[in-house]
């Protein structure tokens, strides 16, 4: 385990600045291809000026329905999509145009655990080598070390050690999350992006998963983005969430002051969707009318107005900020 | 829970006794639903409620008779429909009762759908199959009830393709074919899993209406105990192919028996507590083919399982009135010795 250790003292050394990742004005575009000569003809704004920052050692949950844009933007901090505009400064780094050996430094730092467990693992490879890859591609380790430290990584994901010599399709989708994790942390990074990752498990399963994924952050001073959409998820997991819409980030808060009292319409809207697994709490429910806009052609102003129920003429007309109205919390919405 | 609503016609809509479904893996029967008795009285929405692989869509197309040929059958037990026992009937008897009185809504709206044939004339098949009607007045009435279902512009969206739709709009036509010749019994497997919270809390909504105008029962079947506390009057829990718990929605949710129900809903994350850790259910479902023959199945990953739990199947009994537990802790009679 002494690779560990050191690693911890690494890390407590460059711990002077307060936020581990900080983006801003973030935007990535996919350009919408058409006509005669396959020319742009549109852009999908998929992230549409994001700005936020993720502190050493939370975890901030990224919510909103299919589309908001939350996926796209986990994996433009990861730079596995190009950002269209903005700036992503990681542990005090722009890299945002970084490329080649740089870039490939910093993705030791910062490791991604997908959504679908059947589809991020390789059926032809054993598990074993499945986590020992990362490794393998950033370090020249003996044979013997490599299988020690995998062996290390299966106990701490709280799979048997025989898993080494398995194949994916042999496990559960829980088990098969758990290797996922486990490959994420083989080089101790210092963010991981969750792209959820529970959303393809059973409740029972997810509730072991999360609570591994709570005590891996403990144990490895991990800092998470943790991308999700089901909110109760997200509550149980963040320190703060930051709530998506089309791109937007149209609510940021502590997962406190946003589940007591949110502020945006959307997160309203949002939190009272949620059926409570309570028959005896009858709640007077706000159910939106409508789909969430296309993001080819988002509308003017507000991008959530045509659906709102509180929408103004203002609304039509000009786009809110993200301003913080309240200490730590921040909301674009012309009613505050 | 509306007392009225079952107090009305107790004799039950659907009525499925000891029903047991296999399917052959490599030449042997597999039970994917053991044994289950249950029933649905009118107007009622009862819900189905476990974690993947426990047969709860095994059940709903037994129901349906849509196992798919030669591989899934139902080995015993009798699905009495409206006083009519669908095991006795012909493929063309059956063809004519579902869809008309019985019809299913399935978990996937962007498969579900055929994807080369416009909304309306998917929606008018209903109609040409199960009563003579005109070319012209289908059309109407398939605007009307897209209308219904809560489309906007329906006259356009009936010329439409499915692609071009929103996977809430698509749910709600696959409502609208379900509901087409107002059945008696809509099964919904699984209907928003793959929406949205906002567009679930939409469908759910409408499906509750529907309910209620048109004097329906409905089966939900879910793994979402939120969408049942909020939707159900009865709740059937399954675990491994059996029923372990059957009762009222309040009772299940404010004081569960099985053990298996009390994880379930220890696990879900609380919107308005605050705890550190969620309580998990060690382990994972039994397999199929490593399903325990004798004793409960839910034993290996039971904090409370005593020895006894692996030997003795136990029996889905009333512990009080409407409440119905399998389980040996509960066992008020002397535990017989089942042999299957």
């Amino acid at each position: 385990m002494s690779t560990v250790s050191l690693h911890e003292n690494e890390r407590k050394s460059s711990s002077q600045a307060e936020n581990l990742l900080e983006i801003q004005n973030l935007k990535t575009y996919y350009p919408v291809k058409g006509g005669f000569f396959k020319r742009t003809i549109g852009n999908v704004k998929a992230v549409d000026n994001l700005s936020f920052e993720i502190r050493r050692g939370e975890t901030l949950g990224l919510v909103g329905e299919s589309g908001c844009g939350k996926s796209t933007a986990g994996r433009t901090i990861l730079r596995l999509l190009k950002p269209t505009d903005g700036k992503i400064l990681f542990d005090g780094k722009d890299i945002t145009k970084i490329s080649g050996k740089s870039l490939r430094d910093i993705r030791k730092d910062m490791q991604m655990v997908f959504q679908d467990p059947y589809a991020s693992l390789n059926p032809m490879q054993m598990v074993g080598d499945i986590i020992a890859e990362p490794i393998y591609n950033f370090s020249k380790k003996a044979n013997a070390e490599l299988k020690k430290e995998v062996m290390d990584l299966l106990d701490k994901v709280g799979l048997s050690q025989d898993a080494y010599y398995q194949y994916a399709h042999e496990f559960s989708g829980g088990q098969r999350q758990r290797i996922g994790i486990a490959r994420s942390l083989a080089l101790r990074p210092k963010l991981i992006i969750a792209d959820e990752p529970v959303s393809a498990l059973d409740v029972s399963v997810q509730s072991q998963v999360l609570n591994l994924l709570k005590d891996l952050q403990q144990e490895f001073e991990l800092t998470f983005l943790f991308i999700a959409h089901d909110l109760s998820v997200v509550k149980h997991m963040s320190d703060r969430i930051g709530v998506m819409y089309l791109g937007n980030m149209v609510e940021m808060a502590d997962k406190n002051l946003l589940y007591v009292k949110p502020l945006h319409p959307y997160t309203q809207a949002l939190i009272s969707a949620i059926p409570s697994p309570d028959p005896r709490l009858k709640k007077e429910r706000m159910i939106l009318r409508g789909d969430v806009p296309s993001p080819i052609n988002p509308p003017a102003g507000c991008p959530f107005h045509p659906r709102c129920p509180m929408a103004r003429e203002e609304c039509t007309k000009t786009k809110p900020l993200l301003k913080e109205v309240k200490p730590s919390h921040r909301v674009a919405c012309h009613l505050y | 829970m509306n007392p009225e609503k079952t107090r009305i016609k107790e004799v039950p809509l659907l009525d499925v006794r000891n029903l047991e479904t296999a399917f052959d893996i490599d030449g042997t029967d597999y039970n994917a639903v053991d044994d289950v008795s249950f029933q649905v009285k009118p107007r009622q929405i009862v819900g189905i409620v476990g974690e993947s692989g426990c047969g709860k869509s095994v059940m709903s197309l037994s129901i349906m008779q849509l196992l798919p040929k030669g591989i899934g059958k139902v080995k015993s037990g009798q699905i009495v429909f409206d006083g009519i026992n669908l095991e006795k009937m012909s493929e063309s008897q059956i063809n004519k009762l579902r869809g008309n009185d019985v019809s299913m809504i399935f978990q996937e709206p962007m498969t579900s759908l055929n994807p080369v044939f416009t909304i309306g004339y998917q929606l008018q098949e209903v109609f040409f199959n199960h009563t003579i009607i005109s070319r012209r007045n289908a059309r109407l009435r398939s605007i009307a009830l897209l209308k219904s279902v809560g489309i906007s512009r329906p006259e356009k969206i009936v010329d439409e393709y499915p692609h071009q739709l929103s996977g809430g709009m698509r749910q709600r036509v696959m409502i609208a074919i379900a509901i087409a010749c107002q059945p008696k019994l809509l099964i919904a497997d699984e209907p928003t899993t793959a929406l949205d919270v906002t567009v679930q809390a939409q469908i759910l909504e409408l499906l509750k209406g529907i309910q209620e105008v048109n004097d329906m029962s409905i089966i939900l079947i879910t793994h979402d105990l939120g969408v049942v506390a909020e939707m159900c009057d009865e709740v059937i829990v399954m675990y491994a192919g059996k029923i372990v718990e059957r009762t009222d929605v309040d009772r299940l949710f404010h004081n569960p028996k099985h053990p298996y129900t009390t994880l379930l809903l220890g696990a879900i994350p609380k919107m308005d507590e605050q705890e550190d850790r969620l309580n998990s259910i060690q382990g994972i479902v039994p397999s199929l083919i490593n399903m325990p023959q004798v004793g409960c199945r839910f034993a290996n990953r039971c904090p409370k399982a005593m020895p006894e739990c692996t030997t003795i199947t136990p029996l889905l009994e009333n512990v009080e009135q409407g409440h119905e537990v399998a389980c040996l802790l509960f066992d008020t009679s002397k535990p017989k010795e089942e042999m299957r």
